[in-house]
């Protein structure tokens, strides 16, 4: 059975298994980048204000826009699979967020299309995060320096300005 | 024609609804958007000229040169904050 390239889930993922299925038998795979983004108990300040995070996404347009980046992923570096998996709904400070492994002969370019792939989602993947802390919940705001990540790439898609 | 308009995130909450379909007179994503400023109630402010506002077209970021065809799907939402 093939792995499916891109999902988004409520349940929680484990990278060994993840990596596993990524690499299985192919003996081409001399390299295996991964990037685990997880929630952190405060956004800026040094306080931990942030007691719970919802992650809201568009159905749809999420995995296909996902699964056009892993397209372009692929004709820009020479890899041979990748794997994105974001979570939804509630989560809480520690859990993890998202998932993105990708697999080719030498670092390099395993290196390169994560970065890639991660600088693509932060600006271009539609979801939206709402931070619940004591002072009442709000929505998180984009970062100027995001759309900066993503025009290292002669990517100019600005999201946050 | 008609089409369907969602609404994600801050507009969503704003708006108190994630989609509706309507009938525009609109040819493409922003004339719909005047429309949708012109009518009452949040939108006006959600929405408006300044305003921080991401718009996609059948699932697909798009600009607000895009042209609506029948039955096409809309969205508006806030920067993305995801990853």
């Amino acid at each position: 059975m093939t792995q499916a390239r891109v999902s988004i889930q409520t349940e929680d993922f484990d990278l060994s298994a993840e990596v596993a299925l990524l690499r299985a038998s192919d003996a081409r795979v001399g390299a295996v980048c991964s990037f685990v983004g997880t929630v952190r108990d405060r956004n800026g300040g040094v306080d931990p204000s942030v007691q719970s995070m919802e992650l809201e996404h568009y159905p749809g347009m999420t995995e296909k826009s996902i699964e056009a980046m892993i397209d372009e992923a692929q004709r820009r570096f020479d890899i041979f699979g990748a794997r994105v998996v974001h979570r939804v709904g509630l989560l809480q400070p520690l859990d993890q967020i998202v998932l993105v492994a990708v697999t080719s002969a030498h670092r390099g370019e395993s290196f390169k299309a994560c970065e890639f792939l991660m600088d693509y989602l932060k600006t271009q993947a539609p979801f939206w995060k709402k931070e619940k802390t004591p002072a009442g919940a709000h929505w998180v705001d984009a970062r100027v320096s995001d759309d900066a990540a993503l025009q290292r790439w002669g990517i100019s898609g600005a999201n946050a300005a | 024609m008609k089409i369907t308009v969602r609404y994600f995130a801050s507009i969503r909450e704003a708006l108190g609804t994630g989609s509706e379909s309507l009938e525009t007179q609109a040819t493409n994503l922003a004339q719909l958007r005047d429309e949708l400023i012109a009518r009452p109630g949040a939108a006006a402010e959600v929405l408006a000229r300044g305003r921080a506002v991401r718009l996609a077209l059948n699932q697909v970021m798009s600009d607000e040169a895009a042209l609506l065809t029948e039955g096409c799907e809309v969205a508006f939402f806030p920067p993305v904050t995801g990853g």
